[in-house]
């Protein structure tokens, strides 16, 4: 949780963070990427736990979450994974999924796990506000974890109050109505949009996501929240490429330039 | 115990509604409306004169004579199959496209297995006007070509899903995520008593017009409106809701729920939800689902398109949790051989979702005084090519 807060406090309004799918595109990727993307100066991390059905994600994650479950991935070989990563990382990283996976696992043993490798956050697209305030809080908040929930277009100002009051990570800025990857849909819709949450003023830092691809849609959302979040896109970058730190690096000069 | 949804959607512990925020709000419409909705006069008068002219209702109960003497008991057959487009599917389609109108939607999505509830929704779609568009797993849409030639000369568009298993589960996901793409102007048709509330309770409220014509029916018939049994499928359950409905408090009616078995319920090709299923959350809703340790939604499988599910609907969780209904399983094969015996005994071809509930018969033992009634959900003509392929193996 300090280690998101302290990320904020570094960056100047264009935090980068990149999400990417646990065990994708080979089962052992997940600590090689995490390294390079902090070498490269992403400052926070997000990392898919693959889920065999994930709703709110479109056909790129979908297929890399695919593939993960093929190679093997599981909770428990990503606990393992990430055991050491405290050694050596210093950003935010944030696991991202769906809630039957935690629920499956058992919510105290999972978040205990979490905070024992070192895990900052929790985005759990289907947990629903309520259940989380009255079944997951309290241990969420013994384990000191933070939690980014969704706010989407269609959220109103009063919804946004109150996904605000119980997120403790960042607000999960969606950048449209869209699952994960899709492209850009209406401009203008966006902009009166990303306008109004500028002017919100609330407790979490604002992180945009879902559709930013390139430089420009990137510096374009920091224009308005305090960072911006790149998941399908960067899968992409890392799709049948045999040397992935090489991929990475030039996926992320492309995306900031100089900017970071 | 209650058998019907707490305001939040809550049968026992079962229900709710896990949507990302992105569907936040088009399921808080449904559930801020449906039922003020569905109560008015306008919609009541519309919803039941749409059902008696346009699809048929009241279907027959039907005694059932060799069927009745081959089991030695009284099985009468409610005759879902005689419905419009041939299945119990219809009833529930035309109460959900006159909300969606009533709502101002202007189109309209839905997932299908077997392809009946596409065509249903294909069907009130021209009916109405609007657009409609179909998601269908891959191998469904080979598995149940009749219907995908149906819904087409109907006016829908057919998209097939190829993620996952490729069947129902995964249209479902796919008609979730076409959702979530187009919030504003598309109403989602649920086909079952699935996804997340209030859809479980919608659904089961349309389909209750089923055990309502019962009642009347069987009072008529026997002299009282109990049977001694109800039995019905259940792919996510939505024929069993509204066989079941006005019986759910009335303790000494049985109510016997028929999932798929597939190969065998060990055989790792099954599709018997509530014997291999543990408690978590699939399609918005928190019920019995067949999964791994991590959560991981198994891939069913069912000789029947459409009860090849992987979860039931969270009122049939509780019925079965709570005991109030008695799960049994039937094989792929125990249903061709029903689907057979019904069409020598009674001339009647029953669609193989249904043919499961036939085959529970050779597994049950009733008195010869008692009555039971049996769901016939659907008729088979879209299942002929596997029925007769089978009957020659
Ligand atoms: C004839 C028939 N019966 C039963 C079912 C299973 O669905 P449910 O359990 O919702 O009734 C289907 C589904 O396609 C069907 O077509």
């Amino acid at each position: 949780m300090n280690r998101i807060k302290k990320a904020f406090e570094l960056s100047e309004g264009a935090l980068l963070n990149i999400f990417f799918t646990a065990g994708y595109p080979r089962l052992d990727d997940t600590m090689g990427i995490l390294r390079k993307l902090q070498e490269q100066g992403v400052q926070m991390v997000e990392i898919g736990m693959p889920f065999s059905d994930p709703l709110a994600d479109g056909p790129v994650i979908q297929q890399c979450s695919e593939i993960a479950l093929q190679n093997g991935m599981n909770l428990e070989v990503l606990f393992e994974q990430l055991a050491g990563m405290r050694k050596e990382i210093d950003i935010p990283v944030i696991l991202m999924g769906y809630v039957n996976q935690v629920l499956q696992y058992g919510v105290e043993l999972f978040c205990a796990r979490c905070a024992e490798v070192g895990v900052d956050g929790l985005i759990l697209p289907d947990l629903p506000l309520e259940e989380y305030r009255v079944l997951y809080k309290a241990t969420f908040d013994k384990y000191g974890l933070g939690i980014s929930f969704l706010v989407t277009p269609r959220s109103s100002n009063e919804r946004i109050q109150l996904i605000d009051e119980l997120s403790s990570a960042f607000l999960y800025i969606v950048s449209q109505s869209s699952t994960t990857g899709s492209g850009h849909k209406d401009s203008e819709a966006q902009l009166s949009y990303f306008e109004r949450i500028k002017t919100l003023d609330t407790r979490n830092k604002k992180m945009i996501g879902f559709g930013i691809n390139s430089q420009e849609s990137f510096e374009n959302a920091c224009r308005y929240g305090d960072g911006a979040i790149i998941g399908t896109a960067f899968l992409k970058a890392l799709k049948e490429q045999a040397d992935l730190p090489v991929a990475i690096e030039k996926f992320i000069e492309k995306i900031v330039k100089q900017a970071v | 115990m209650s058998y019907t949804a707490n305001i939040d959607g809550y049968y026992g512990r079962f229900g709710g509604a896990y949507v990302p925020e992105l569907l936040h709000h088009n399921v808080e419409e449904l559930r801020l409306n449906y039922e003020r909705i569905i109560n008015s006069q306008t919609f009541q008068a519309e919803f039941r004169k749409l059902l008696q002219d346009y699809v048929g209702r009241p279907s027959p109960l039907y005694l059932a004579p060799r069927l009745s003497e081959h089991y030695a008991c009284n099985l009468y057959l409610k005759r879902e199959d005689l419905n419009h487009t041939g299945a119990h599917k219809i009833n529930n389609t035309v109460g959900q496209i006159l909300l969606a109108k009533s709502l101002g939607k202007k189109r309209i999505i839905a997932e299908t297995g077997a392809g009946q509830h596409g065509v249903a929704t294909a069907t009130v779609c021209a009916l109405m006007g609007l657009p409609c568009i179909v998601y269908m797993g891959a191998v469904d849409v080979s598995r149940q070509a009749p219907n995908v030639a149906r819904m087409k000369f109907l006016g829908a568009e057919v998209r097939p899903v190829h993620s996952g298993s490729k069947t129902l589960k995964d249209a479902t996901n796919e008609a979730i995520r076409d959702w979530i793409n187009n919030p504003e102007d598309t109403f989602y048709i649920i086909g079952s008593v699935v996804g997340p509330h209030p859809y479980p309770d919608m659904v089961a409220y349309f389909q209750s017009v089923i055990s309502e014509e019962m009642k009347t029916q069987l009072k008529e018939q026997t002299g009282s409106e109990n049977p001694d049994a109800i039995i019905a499928c259940v792919g996510g359950g939505s024929n069993a809701a509204g066989a079941f409905y006005h019986y759910l408090e009335k303790k000494e009616v049985k109510l016997i729920a028929v999932e798929a078995a597939g190969k065998g319920i060990d055989s790792g090709e099954s599709a018997a939800t509530s014997q291999l299923g543990t408690e978590g959350i699939i399609h918005g809703s928190r019920t019995l689902l067949m999964q791994d340790k991590y959560g991981q939604i198994i891939e069913p499988w069912s000789i029947s398109a459409g009860l090849d599910y992987p979860g039931i609907g969270p009122l049939h969780a509780h019925l079965i949790d709570s005991g109030r209904a008695k799960a049994v399983s039937v094989t792929d094969q125990e249903a061709l051989d029903a689907a057979a015996l019904l069409a020598r005994l009674e001339g009647i071809i029953p669609a193989l979702e249904t043919a499961h509930a036939f085959a529970a018969l050779e597994k049950l033992s009733f008195g010869n005084k008692q009555h039971v009634v049996i769901n016939l959900s659907g008729r088979g003509d879209k299942d002929l090519s596997t029925l007769i392929g089978k009957e020659h193996e």
